[in-house]
């Protein structure tokens, strides 16, 4: 009522059309119908208008379609269409179907059904020369077998299913593009669009509550033939993409992947994000973060779905967010109106609601399990064919994928870390680290290459053990201070030789070296300690698969296998060279 | 519900429905008092009192509406265990 109450104060306001100053485009839109749609268009021009289309509309008489198309003088021909939709109710459709009829009568009927469909198509298109829109039919029908309606040759239900099926596959050939309403009624239930007592009542096939969601639907279908809709999906990071702050929590520390209801939830919408940019649509992250760390989840956690190269531009920074949004769409070369942003944080959808009005903002649910779903229901990117243009964008982009992981080997990477003045701060384990200690050697999963676990007591016992090296790291940059990051235990197990009980190191400073660097410090004090051979292990565990190649990176040959997987490998200290390394060691 | 607060909450609707925000209604006006009341307003004013009043109108009991009043009847009656 509110949408019916809405397009009547408009009319008034602007009975001429729309203010000049207004950017919207007209469309004049013919809605061919065997039934009642007059309290469809209101819907239809208020949902048009919320993507910039300005619609006329225009309803043929009732009952009288085919006239009106078939007639040079009727008002349809004085209307001069842009687009025309046919919008054919199931009972007219379904009406010379018999239940008591054959197979080959029922397939003629059918057939019969769908050539009458396709010339009218045929009459819209030549009389017009403009775009053709074909409603599904909705199943109204009533069953009378049930599940296996399918085998009743006459079944007016089943045939719903049939006639469906073939004026896809004949819009397909005709050029005719598809209002889906059977798929909207499988979504929210056929209750929810057709209520026979409005169809005895007024002969509406969609009930008067439906007109708003019919409307859109309709006005997506539109939007989409005149390029107006979405192009391009922001998303935010933290609790929108995974779970947690990666600011924080750390990359390890955040919700996300496979193990929790939850961290699979927010694996559902990096999915449906990636399923849209494998079509065409492009990704962009608006988020609140360090740049360090959001990039670090998208190189280093695991579970991730959407890579960096899947994201087109990348703006992990602490301007406000409708700042960022103006430079995603510059940076784009698209408008700002081609932008939906996702943000579970309802104070951000706001303010981007409020400065950038053309932004599209849908309201997110809760809980992370409905977020995809939302975000489909809401229907932005409507697209009527995907173009070649789409599918290229798709290969742009994964080729980008390729050169930035390139980058992340070499040159570019290298600069970054360079210029992050990381200086790694390591000292021999004591009590004031001790609680610190005890935490990263228990919590740590991933980058654990023997996954001990050890008590508060067994570290004091450690520290006291004269043939036992307890080292402790910190990294320090430009950007703060990271606090303690790994552990290393060496113990001298043989004359001249130090086994490596324990190395781990925290997630979020993976990928910048510093293992390398962790090495030159532990080599320094083995040595100092009169050792002249490091023996590494790794044994392998559910989460540590991402350190199986962490000896043989640093240069250490391998030793011996055993038969649970665990692999022992050797450094000769007089062979050990460390390469460069943009990391300063110090003692403190 | 009272036919004083069905008729008080009826105003309010058909006046948004109307878009006329000083319209008065009495239990005897008809379809013909009030401008613009056609075939589609009775539709719009029909599924705005269903979702005012949380009801369900019957085919029977749409067929027989005619005045206010027979809305404020049959909204009265069915509202009868509400305050």
């Amino acid at each position: 009522m509110r949408t019916n109450g809405l397009d009547r104060m408009l009319r008034k306001a602007f009975p001429a059309g729309p203010p000049g100053d207004l950017a919207t485009r007209p469309l004049r839109l013919a809605v061919l119908s065997s039934s009642t749609v007059s309290h469809l268009l209101p819907a239809i021009r208020i949902g048009g208008l919320r993507r910039g289309l300005w619609i006329e509309t225009y309803e043929a008489p009732f009952g009288a379609y085919a006239q009106d198309l078939a007639d040079p003088a009727s008002g349809l021909h004085a209307f001069g269409p842009d687009a025309i939709l046919f919008a054919l109710d199931t009972p007219h459709l379904t009406g010379g179907l018999n239940p008591a009829a054959g197979p080959e009568e029922a397939q003629a009927a059918q057939a019969q059904a769908l050539r009458r469909l396709c010339e009218t198509w045929r009459r819209a298109r030549d009389g017009f020369r403009c775009p053709v829109i074909q409603q599904t039919l909705l199943p109204v029908a009533l069953p009378l077998m049930g599940s296996n309606e399918h085998r009743l040759p006459g079944s007016r239900r089943h045939a719903v299913t049939r006639l469906n099926a073939g004026i896809r596959a004949a819009a397909e050939s005709d050029g005719v593009d598809i209002l889906a309403l059977d798929e909207a009624a499988a979504q929210d239930g056929l209750a929810a669009w057709h209520d026979p007592v409005w169809w005895l009542r007024a002969k509406q096939a969609i009930a008067p509550s439906a007109a708003p969601l019919y409307g859109d639907h309709v006005a997506r279908l539109l939007a989409a033939g005149q390029g107006l809709s979405k192009k391009c999906l922001v998303l935010d990071l933290d609790n929108t993409l995974w779970g947690g702050v990666v600011g924080d929590d750390g990359t390890a520390g955040l919700v996300l992947g496979q193990g929790s209801a939850e961290g699979e939830a927010y694996l559902g919408l990096q999915a449906y994000a990636r399923d849209l940019a494998a079509r065409g649509v492009i990704l962009a992250v608006v988020s609140k973060n360090d740049a360090a760390n959001a990039l670090d989840v998208f190189e280093n956690h695991p579970e991730m779905l959407l890579r960096r190269g899947d994201i087109a531009a990348f703006l992990a920074n602490w301007d406000d967010k409708a700042t960022n949004l103006r430079r995603v769409a510059e940076t784009l070369g698209i408008g700002l109106d081609a932008l939906v942003f996702v943000d579970d944080n309802p104070f951000e959808r706001e303010w981007v609601r409020a400065e950038l009005p053309m932004v599209a903002v849908p309201e997110l649910p809760e809980d992370p399990a409905l977020y995809a779903g939302r975000l489909a229901e809401a229907g932005y990117f409507e697209a009527l064919r995907v173009t070649d243009e789409d599918r290229a964008r798709g290969a742009h982009y994964a080729a980008n994928a390729a050169r930035v992981a390139a980058v992340s080997e070499g040159g570019d990477l290298a600069a970054y870390l360079a210029g992050l003045d990381m200086r790694l701060v390591w000292r021999r384990f004591d009590p004031v680290g001790l609680p610190r200690i005890a935490q990263l050697i228990n919590k740590t999963n991933q980058f654990n290459l023997t996954t001990r676990r050890t008590t508060e007591d067994e570290i004091r016992a450690l520290i006291a053990d004269p043939h036992a090296l307890g080292l402790q790291f910190r990294l320090v940059d430009r950007l703060g201070d990271n606090g303690m990051i790994g552990v290393v235990v060496a113990r001298e197990t043989e004359p001249e030789t130090h086994a490596i009980e324990t190395w781990l190191m925290s997630c979020r400073v993976l990928g910048r070296g510093v293992e390398a660097a962790v090495l030159r410090v532990l080599a320094e004090v083995v040595a100092e300690a009169g050792g002249r051979h490091l023996v590494g292990r790794y044994r392998p565990s559910p989460k540590n698969g991402m350190v199986r190649g962490h000896y043989p990176g640093l240069g250490f040959t391998p030793l011996a296998a055993e038969a649970d997987g665990s692999e022992t490998f050797r450094l000769a200290l007089a062979d050990y060279r460390p390469g460069p390394s943009p990391i300063v060691i110090a003692h403190g | 519900m009272h036919t004083d607060a069905v008729q008080a909450r009826l105003t309010t609707l058909f006046r948004e429905v109307f878009g006329d925000p000083a319209l008065i209604i009495h239990p005897e006006t008809t379809a013909n008092d009030i401008e613009g009341w056609d075939s589609g307003r009775m539709i719009e004013l029909i599924v705005a009192a269903e979702a005012e009043f949380g009801i369900r109108l019957t085919t029977r009991e749409v067929d027989g509406m005619a005045r206010v009043a027979d809305f404020i009847a049959i909204i009265a009656a069915k509202t009868a265990d509400r305050p």
